[in-house]
C-alpha cells in the first residue's frame, strides 16, 4: 500500500509528510517530524501526554490518524515558547516547580493553555476538572493547578 | 488499509455500497482508534466522516435541531442554542471522557459504539430523539430507543450509516436532565445514569415525562411506567416515591466490579429522583 502524502501546518509552518494510512498523528509528530516534546503515555486517550492543538481542538494525537491532518492547522509544546521567550505558563511551571519527571508536562501546558484562552478567569474547580484528562504519575497536581492559576492572574494583567 | 475521506453524502453512499471489503466508519475516533491500537478490529478500510458537511453540522428547523453523527462534544456544549434547548443531553454529553476525548468523540459516534453505559444515550431517548440513517435504500429514521440491540450492537446494515440525532420541537414548560453515578466525578463510566425530560401545566401538574435509565441493563430502557408515575400528578413525595420504586422495578443490572446488582438498583432510583428534580428546577429558571 503506498503511503499517504499529507499536508498540514504545524507551530506555523507548512508541513509535509509520508505516513502510513493507520498510523496515528503522534507516531508521525514524534518519529518522523522529530517534535518528541509531545508524550506517549497511554496511547488509549486516558493519559493526556499525546494533546495537541487540532484546528484549535484539544485532542490526543494518540487517538487521531495522521491522514486526517490533511489541511488541519496543528500546534504542539515546541511551537508554545515566542521567539526564545518562554511561555507564562511555562515560566509558571517552573516557578512553581509544577513537574516532577516532566513527561506530563507538556500535555498539561497545551491543555492549560487551551482552557485560558476560552476562559482567561478561571476557578480552581475549573482549572481542575479542565485538567482531568492529563494524568501526572509524579502526582503533582497540586503545584500544576497553582502556577495554571497564577499563569492566568498574570495573564489578566 | 485502505482511507477514505468522502466530502459528499453521495460519495459516502457509493463507498458504502461496495461490498468488497470490510469498512470501518470514522467519526472522533476515540472508540474505533483504541480498538484498532490493541488489535480488537483490523479495519481493512476506514471511511472517515468528518469531511461531510452534514455530519459535521448543528442545524435548528421549525421541527427542532439536528445534529450531525461526527460533531464532536465540544462543539455540542458549546452551541448555545442546543445546550439551552436540551440540557440534559449536554449533561450527558459533558460526562463523555476529557476534554481531549470531548474535542473528537461525537454522539453519533457514542450511539453506535452501544455501549450500555454510554451517557449521551439515556438523555436522547428521554428527549424523544430520532436516529437518521442512510442506506442504499435511502434514509429511514428510527427512535434512539429502537436503534441499539445490546452491548456493542446496533441496527444499521452494511450498507448503512447514522448521518445525524434529530430532536423534535422542544415542549413548552418542558426541561430535562441527566445524571450518573461514578465512584470519581471525572474521567469514569457510569454505574448507573437516567436522562429525564418532563414538561408541567400551569398549575405545576407534570403533562409529559419520559424517562430512561442506562448502565443497568445490556442497554439504555425506557422506563415507561416510571414516567406514567408523574404524568398528571405534582412531584409531590408520594408521587416521587412511586417514581423511584418504578425505576428500580424495571432496572435489571449485572455485577461487576463497578457496582452490584444491589447497590445499582438502589442508586437508579435515587439518581432518578434527582433527575427530575433538576429538570423541574430547570424549567421554574426557565
Amino acid at each position: 500500500m503506498a503511503r499517504k502524502h499529507v499536508q498540514t501546518t504545524i507551530n506555523g509552518d507548512e508541513c509535509d509528510f509520508l505516513c502510513e494510512s493507520n498510523e496515528t498523528l503522534l507516531s508521525v509528530i514524534r518519529n518522523q517530524l522529530r517534535l518528541t516534546g509531545t508524550k506517549e503515555g497511554c496511547s488509549t486517550g486516558d493519559c493526556g501526554a499525546c494533546s495537541v492543538m487540532l484546528d484549535s481542538r484539544l485532542v490526543c494525537s494518540c487517538l487521531t490518524l495522521a491522514v486526517e491532518a490533511e489541511g488541519k492547522v496543528i500546534e504542539t509544546i515546541e511551537g508554545m515558547s515566542e521567539d526564545g521567550n518562554l511561555h507564562i505558563l511555562q515560566r509558571k511551571f517552573i516557578e512553581h516547580a509544577a513537574l516532577q519527571c516532566g513527561i506530563c508536562t507538556p500535555g498539561f501546558l497545551i491543555a492549560a493553555k487551551a482552557l485560558l484562552e476560552r476562559n482567561p478567569n478561571p476557578t480552581e474547580t475549573e482549572v481542575r476538572y479542565w485538567l482531568a484528562g492529563n494524568l501526572c504519575r509524579c502526582t503533582g497536581y497540586h503545584k500544576i493547578v497553582e502556577a495554571v492559576m497564577d499563569a492566568a492572574a498574570e495573564m489578566r494583567g | 488499509m485502505d482511507f477514505h475521506s468522502p466530502s459528499t453524502i453521495d460519495e459516502l453512499s457509493s463507498l458504502l455500497s461496495n461490498n468488497s471489503e470490510k469498512k470501518h466508519l470514522l467519526a472522533g475516533g476515540t472508540d474505533l482508534l483504541v480498538q484498532m491500537q490493541s488489535q480488537i478490529i483490523e479495519p481493512t478500510s476506514v471511511i472517515d466522516l468528518k469531511n461531510i458537511s452534514e455530519m459535521m453540522e448543528i442545524k435548528e428547523d421549525t421541527d427542532g435541531f439536528f445534529v450531525g453523527a461526527a460533531v464532536p462534544g465540544m462543539t455540542i456544549i458549546e452551541h448555545q442554542g442546543f445546550s439551552k434547548t436540551w440540557p440534559g443531553v449536554v449533561d450527558g454529553v459533558k460526562l463523555i471522557g476529557s476534554i481531549q476525548i470531548k474535542g473528537r468523540a461525537s454522539m453519533g459516534g457514542n450511539l453506535c459504539n452501544a455501549s450500555p453505559a454510554a451517557d449521551s444515550i439515556p438523555a436522547m431517548i428521554a428527549s424523544d430523539a430520532k436516529a437518521i440513517i442512510l442506506g442504499s435504500k435511502g434514509k429511514r429514521d428510527v427512535l434512539v430507543e429502537d436503534f441499539i440491540l445490546g452491548p456493542g450492537k446496533n441496527i444499521l446494515k452494511s450498507d448503512e450509516v447514522l448521518v445525524g440525532i434529530k430532536f423534535p420541537e422542544k415542549k413548552n414548560n418542558s426541561s430535562g436532565a441527566y445524571l450518573r453515578f461514578t465512584p470519581r466525578t471525572e474521567m469514569d463510566i457510569a454505574v448507573a445514569g437516567v436522562g429525564v425530560n418532563v414538561s408541567i401545566s400551569k398549575n405545576s401538574q407534570i403533562e409529559h415525562a419520559k424517562v430512561s435509565i442506562g448502565a443497568v441493563a445490556e442497554k439504555a430502557l425506557v422506563a415507561e411506567a416510571a414516567a406514567k408515575a408523574l404524568i398528571g400528578k405534582k412531584a409531590d413525595a408520594g408521587t416521587i416515591e412511586k417514581f423511584m420504586s418504578e425505576v428500580r422495578d424495571l432496572a435489571r443490572p449485572i455485577d461487576d466490579k463497578r457496582g452490584t446488582v444491589e447497590f445499582r438498583k438502589q442508586v437508579i432510583g435515587v439518581l432518578a429522583k434527582r433527575a427530575l428534580n433538576i429538570a423541574l428546577e430547570r424549567i421554574n429558571n426557565g
